[in-house]
C-alpha cells in the first residue's frame, strides 16, 4: 500500500529517538504549518548534513572536513589524547572546556552480547597515535560500567609497550551530590579513590 | 502470574528507547528473561550492570510470557572489581558463561549459590595478589560444579583404571573420569592434565599454570556439551562466550 507523503513523515519522524507515533504527528502538523520558516530550511539542512558530515579519519569525530575542526586546532594541546567510547562523549567533555588536548573516537566499547570484538572499534588509529613521540598521556575517559572499564582495561594492555603515561578519569562523589541519595557502587569507589586534603 | 525471587544480572540488552531485556540467574526459578521498563534510562542503567545481586519481582499475564521485571539492588559487586582488570574480566566470564549455559527457567539453586559465592571471593579478594588468589581456583572449581548441575560432572574422586585415589594426574577426555599418573603415562598426549588443586582429597594452592591447566578441562567439556549445542554451536571449533577467552587471554599474560 501506497503510503501518502504525510504519513511517510510521520514514519520517520517516529523513529526519531525521544518522539513516537503520537508526538511525531505533532511535529510533522508543526512542520507543515511553518513550512517557510521551518520545514524547507530543516529540509535543506538535512540534506546538506547527509552530504557533508563524515567521521575524521585521524579521532574519529563528525565534521564536515577531516580532519575535524579539533584535530586541525593549533591551539590544542598534540600531548595528550582523551579516549572516549562516542561523538556524544566528545560533545559532553567540550561543553566542559576543562580539556584542551585531542580526542580519540572508539565508536562503543567491547561487548560480548552485542558481538562488538576490539577488531570493530578504532583501537588500532588510537595505538598508531600513541605512539607518536610527540604524545606523553592518554586519559581513559569510558563509563564506570562493566563494558567501559573492560574496554578501559584492553586499551591499557594494548598501550603497554609505548612511552606513554595512561591515566583514567576518576570514580566518586557528583558535584552537588548527597552521600545519602549515592548508590552503594558509586560510594565505594568514592572510598577507595579518597585523596588527602 | 507472579514471583518474587533474588537473582544475578546475567546480561541486560537494550529494547526500545529506554527499555531492557534483562536476563536474571534467580536462586528458584533458574535463568529467566524479563522486560524492564526503562532499565537503559540514565538513572536505573547502573542497576542492571553484569553481576549486580537484585532482588527481582516478576509478573506476566501467563506464565510463557516475557514478563516485566521490577528490581532493587541488593549487591553491586561489580563496582567492587571495576578497577581490577584481572578480577573484571573473571566476573565477566562467569556471567557469561551462566548466561551461555544455563537452560531457561529451570532452577539450579546450586549453580545460583556457587556463582553469588564466587562473586563475593571476586569482591573481597585483595587486588594485589593477581592470578595467585584464592578466586581464581574457585573460578576453575565453580566451573566444574556447573557441569556437574548440568549432568556432565567429572568423576575426580579415585583412578578409572585402577580405583587409585594416590597421584591422580590425568582426566580421560572421552569418559571425565580422573587417570593415576602411572596408567595414563602411556596415553598421556591424549589425555587431560589434571591440576592437583582439582584432584580428590589434595588441598595444594593453585599456581597460574595450574589454574589455566583447570580452565582447558573445564573449557573441553563445557564446549563438547554444553556451547556446541546452543543455538548456532553444532559443529563449530568452540562457542565459548568471548568474554570467558579473554579471562584466560588475560590469565596467560598474567601469568607470563
Amino acid at each position: 500500500m501506497m503510503l501518502s507523503d504525510m504519513e511517510r513523515l510521520v514514519q520517520l519522524l517516529a523513529r526519531l529517538p525521544g518522539l513516537g507515533p503520537r508526538s511525531a504527528r505533532r511535529a510533522a502538523l508543526h512542520l507543515i504549518k511553518k513550512r517557510e520558516s521551518l520545514m524547507l530550511p530543516l529540509a535543506s539542512a538535512l540534506g546538506e548534513a547527509a552530504a557533508n558530515i563524515r567521521n575524521c579519519s585521524v579521532c574519529g569525530n563528525l565534521d564536515t572536513a577531516d580532519p575535524c575542526g579539533i584535530c586541525r586546532d593549533p591551539r590544542r594541546d598534540t600531548a595528550t589524547i582523551c579516549v572516549i567510547e562516542g561523538v556524544a562523549d566528545l560533545w559532553a567533555l567540550e561543553r566542559t572546556a576543562a580539556f584542551k588536548g585531542r580526542y580519540h573516537v572508539l565508536g562503543g566499547t567491547l561487548s560480548a552480547l552485542d558481538g562488538i570484538g576490539p577488531e570493530q572499534l578504532n583501537i588500532d588509529g588510537l595505538v598508531k597515535r600513541a605512539a607518536d613521540p610527540a604524545v606523553t598521556e592518554v586519559i581513559l575517559a569510558m563509563g564506570a560500567t562493566v563494558d567501559g572499564q573492560t574496554t578501559a582495561h584492553y586499551i591499557m594492555d594494548r598501550l603497554a609497550g609505548l612511552d606513554v603515561k595512561v591515566t583514567r578519569l576518576a570514580h566518586g562523589v557528583p558535584v552537588g551530590g548527597e552521600l545519602d541519595y549515592l548508590d552503594d557502587g558509586t560510594l565505594t569507589a568514592a572510598l577507595r579513590a579518597r585523596r588527602p586534603l | 502470574m507472579e514471583w518474587s525471587d533474588e537473582g544475578i544480572v546475567l546480561s541486560a540488552r537494550r529494547h526500545g528507547e529506554s527499555g531492557a531485556v534483562v536476563i536474571l540467574l534467580t536462586r528458584e526459578h533458574g535463568r529467566h528473561a524479563g522486560l524492564v521498563h526503562g532499565g537503559a534510562s540514565r538513572r536505573a542503567r547502573g542497576l542492571f550492570e553484569v553481576g549486580n545481586r537484585v532482588q527481582a519481582a516478576w509478573r506476566a499475564r501467563l506464565a510463557e510470557h516475557l514478563g516485566h521485571f521490577s528490581c532493587e539492588l541488593l549487591e553491586s559487586y561489580a563496582a567492587a572489581v571495576l578497577d581490577d582488570p584481572l578480577r573484571l574480566s573473571a566476573l565477566t566470564a562467569a556471567t557469561a558463561v551462566a548466561d551461555a549455559s544455563l537452560p531457561e527457567r529451570e532452577p539450579h539453586p546450586r549453580a545460583y549459590d556457587g556463582l553469588r559465592e564466587l562473586l563475593e571471593t571476586l569482591e573481597t579478594s585483595p587486588s594485589d595478589q593477581g592470578i595467585a588468589a584464592r578466586w581464581s581456583a574457585d573460578y576453575v572449581r565453580w566451573e566444574l560444579a556447573l557441569l556437574a548441575d548440568l549432568g556432565f560432572g567429572l568423576d575426580l574422586s579415585c583412578c578409572a583404571a585402577t580405583g587409585s585415589r594416590e597421584e591422580l594426574a590425568y582426566v580421560s577426555p572421552k569418559t571425565g573420569r580422573a587417570v593415576s599418573a602411572t596408567a595414563g603415562a602411556p596415553y598421556r598426549d591424549q589425555l587431560l592434565p589434571l591440576p592437583a588443586f582439582l584432584a580428590a582429597e589434595t588441598a595444594e594452592p593453585a599456581d597460574a599454570p595450574a589454574v589455566l591447566a583447570g580452565l582447558r578441562l573445564t573449557g573441553f567439556f563445557l564446549d563438547r556439551h554444553v556451547f556446541s549445542h546452543s543455538p548456532g554451536g553444532a559443529g563449530a571449533a568452540s562457542q565459548a562466550p568471548a568474554a570467558r577467552e579473554r579471562f584466560i587471554q588475560r590469565l596467560r599474560n598474567a601469568a607470563s
